[in-house]
């Protein structure tokens, strides 16, 4: 049967192009990977190879040609035996395009416009569970241990996580009672120990990651978002990452530009990561290890200046909080201050500040910024009518920026004022004491906030 | 090339090496097919080629064993043949089908089989280096003897990952193989102008470990060179580096126009080292086969690549509903 030899697309973007030069004649033999022809793309001139074998038998557009659309039949091909009376006379119908379907719309994801969302409001806890005072660096600590005890595949590896206890002493004691299998020192090398354990986890484990402080996963993001995040979309549900990547995360004190970023807005933007940010010791024990069960990879962003704080956690056999849940940390009337992480420190003291003053602030902790618990937010915008959001990280793209266009889209008619973001200053962190105090959001910016959306 | 021909090694059987041929032409016809159906239009994006060098994944598969894994870069067609995976389901996937191996949402550059233990497809040039000795680090953790094969380019042995990876790998002996496929260009970069190393597998040695080249354009030379490998990490002692010389005949992807190097230089090699003529040769001088034998067999190969061709074509769109699934999972099944 005789084949037809269609004018190729060269380049993702080539609809037509110029037949510059044929370089066989009809009558030749053909073989497979034969350049045959040169042809000019919009981006550069190509050789064309032949896939199929044969004899020329016919050459359907000259040399010179231009304007020659992808898919037309630009010479025929004969098989053994075959002569050119095989050749159909009439240049036949233009070939079929691959069929160009009008672009159906993308479904969009369910999401109810309308106020009055269903939100967890179930306690962390049954209430008169034992109360045990514990630092954060303690629950992170017996949040790793417990889920190590409970599942062999989980490992812990990073810089300085073994011997040497942990940079922060989170790690304290695990290498005692886990070995050196489990609790793992890796040399000072983000970018390929993160790599090794993303495919330690395509491998069957459960690697958590401890980056001595964020600032330094920056060297590891592309593991981190292109091969942990994206596997299971990529590979159709075959295989993802069931992975944590923890470290210390934001300012610390006076330690400059390059070690004080807060990343929750980056990370957050990445559909297939969670992403976690817990202030309290019970949230981060009780997050931890739902984020080391959860079988997606999980960003952790824990606190420097947290880790040696103490709060109440539960003494509970196996305690734990499930992800994308926020907490109504103090219940209030006149304003909602939505914030995560070390921000609830300031919104907490504001709230204070303002109960003193007759203004009622209901405080929420997100806990979870991916996927955000936007129910609780817009119920409690709903009874307050008033929002300020408060972070650490720079203000352009931050998660009160999120905040702010979830209420505009879901609670508008709800909202008597503009929302406010309380963010960190749009700097690189200073050294000096009294500039860094500066650059970081205050107590006191959050009460002027609150004072303005309230108008009083 | 630097290296020189090997003799074939007499201790492979007749039977051995028409399963290599029937391996390699597969891999060639299915590519040849899919520069075709891109031509066509029906293949969109980027789309690399794996036409040359055959021998590369055919000789190492032959090294392997059941549970075995490998990952690769974006040029990873052959491999996904060469290690058993079904080729109408990778034919769909570069179609963007339905019936793809991702379910059309990976692509040419981005597919895994689980079953298979091939572990992508991906697209950043060196990520694959590190991923695989994490491979190698589950297999460790696991007990399981299993081996993992890193395959990465001659332009990827200079990314940094890839000497952080060498370095963890040793201290922590993995059982992996570091197979640098070097076809002598990454993109236009030629390696004579992207490095001074006189040789990538040499760089190992500031590392420890252990490595050699190989022919890639002799699939038996190849298969020898996997085997001694897979021996080394199998034992425990840690990785191996194999550097593969091969040669990339066509474009590095599809719109590559090719003005870095002659029309004469690839001709050359495909006359005198073509890896598939090379075996027909074997075949046909140490007459283990005919030609009406060979005729055969590149007539079933055909017929197979049609077929992968035509069920890449009339599998269906993925369902719109694809959008918003896979990107968390509920329950990931964990590997047994
Ligand atoms: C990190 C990164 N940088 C650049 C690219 C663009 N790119 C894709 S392939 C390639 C060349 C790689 O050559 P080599 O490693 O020799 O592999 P080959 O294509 O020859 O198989 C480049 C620069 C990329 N995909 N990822
Ligand atoms: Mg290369």
């Amino acid at each position: 049967m005789a084949t037809e030899i269609l004018m190729p697309a060269l380049s993702p973007t080539m609809e037509e192009g110029t037949l510059a030069k044929w370089l066989v004649k009809e009558g030749d033999e053909i073989t497979s990977g034969m350049i045959i022809a040169e042809i000019e793309t919009d981006k550069a001139t190509m050789e064309f190879e032949a896939v199929d074998e044969g004899t020329m038998g016919k050459i359907m557009v000259d040399e010179g040609t231009e304007g020659v659309k992808v898919n037309t039949p630009i010479a025929v091909l004969l098989e053994e035996g075959e002569d050119a009376s095989a050749v159909p006379d009439a240049a036949p119908p233009a070939a079929a395009q691959p069929e160009e379907k009008a672009a159906a719309p993308a479904p969009v994801a369910a999401e109810v416009a309308t106020p009055v969302q269903q939100a967890d409001t179930s306690p962390d806890w049954p209430k008169g569970t034992e109360m045990k005072s514990t630092t954060v660096r303690e629950a992170l600590r017996d949040a790793m241990a417990e889920e190590m005890r409970r599942d062999e595949t989980v490992y812990l590896m990073g810089e300085e996580v073994a011997e040497y206890q942990g940079a922060y002493k989170v790690s304290q004691g695990l290498l005692d009672e886990f070995s050196a299998k489990r609790v793992i020192d890796t040399p000072i090398t983000e970018h390929g120990f993160t790599g090794i354990a993303v495919g330690a986890a395509f491998g069957g484990l459960r690697p958590i990651v401890e980056f001595m402080t964020f600032n330094f996963a920056l060297q590891a993001i592309d593991h981190i978002i292109n091969s942990a995040a994206k596997t299971l979309y990529m590979s159709g549900g075959q295989m993802g990452a069931p992975m944590v990547f923890r470290g210390a995360n934001g300012a610390a004190a006076r330690v400059g530009a390059q070690h004080s970023h807060d990343f929750a807005a980056w990370y957050s933007q990445v559909p297939g990561l969670k992403v976690v940010m817990p202030y309290s010791a019970a949230d981060a024990k009780g997050l931890l290890k739902t984020a080391i069960r959860d079988p997606n990879p999980v960003v952790f962003l824990e606190n420097e200046i947290l880790y040696g704080r103490s709060f109440d956690v539960p003494v509970m056999d196996d305690f734990t909080i499930p992800l994308g849940k926020a907490k109504i940390a103090r219940e209030g009337t006149d304003l909602t201050i939505v914030s995560f992480g070390i921000g609830m420190q300031y919104a907490l003291e504001a709230a204070e500040k303002l109960a003193a003053d007759g203004i009622s602030a209901e405080v929420i902790d997100l806990r979870t910024l991916r996927p955000m618990d936007t129910a609780t937010v817009i119920n409690s915008v709903m009874k307050t009518n008033r929002c300020i959001t408060v972070e650490e990280g720079f203000p352009v793209c931050s998660i009160g920026n999120h905040i702010s266009a979830v209420l505009m889209e879901n609670a508008f008619d709800y909202l008597d004022a503009p929302v406010i973001n309380c963010t960190g200053k749009d700097v690189p962190m200073p050294y000096a004491a009294n500039l860094e105090k500066l650059a970081l959001v205050t107590t006191d910016e959050v009460v002027e906030a609150a004072r303005k959306v309230t108008y009083r | 090339m630097a290296t020189k021909k090997k003799p074939a090694k007499s201790n492979v059987s007749a039977e051995e090496l028409l399963g290599h041929y029937k391996e390699m032409l597969l891999i060639r016809r299915f590519e040849e097919k899919a520069g075709q159906l891109y031509g066509m239009g029906l293949i969109g994006g980027f789309c690399h080629l794996y036409i040359g060098q055959e021998a590369v994944v055919v000789g190492l598969e032959a090294a392997a064993s059941e549970g075995d894994k490998r990952v690769t870069s974006y040029r990873d067609h052959g491999h996904m043949l060469a290690c058993g995976m079904d080729p109408k389901g990778v034919m769909a996937e570069l179609t963007g089908r339905e019936g793809g191996y991702s379910r059309g949402k990976g692509g040419s550059m981005h597919m895994f089989s689980k079953e298979k233990h091939f572990y992508g497809g991906h697209g950043i040039v060196g990520a694959q280096v590190p991923i695989g000795a994490g491979l190698a680090f589950a297999d460790k953790y696991l007990e399981n003897g299993g081996v993992t094969f890193a395959y990465f380019g001659d332009g990827a042995a200079n990314q940094g990952q890839v000497y952080e990876t060498y370095n963890m790998a040793m201290i922590w002996d993995l059982p992996v193989i570091f197979v640098i496929e070097n076809n002598q260009y990454a993109m236009g970069t030629s390696v004579q102008r992207s490095t001074k190393s006189p040789s990538l597998w040499e760089r190992g040695a500031a590392y420890g470990i252990p490595g050699e080249e190989v022919d890639g354009m002799d699939v038996l030379a190849v298969k020898e060179a996997g085997e001694k490998a897979v021996a080394h990490c199998r034992a425990g002692k840690g990785p191996y580096i194999l550097e593969i010389k091969t040669y990339r005949y066509r474009g590095h992807s599809m719109s590559d126009p090719a003005k870095y190097r002659t029309r004469e230089e690839v001709q050359k090699m495909r006359d005198e080292r073509d890896p598939i003529e090379q075996v027909r040769d074997l075949l046909l001088t140490g007459k283990h086969a005919t030609e009406e034998d060979l005729k055969a067999i590149d007539k079933d190969i055909k017929a197979v690549v049609n077929e992968a061709a035509e069920f890449s074509k009339e599998s269906p769109e993925p369902a719109l509903e694809e959008l918003y699934t896979d990107i968390y999972a509920d329950e990931v099944p964990q590997e047994a």
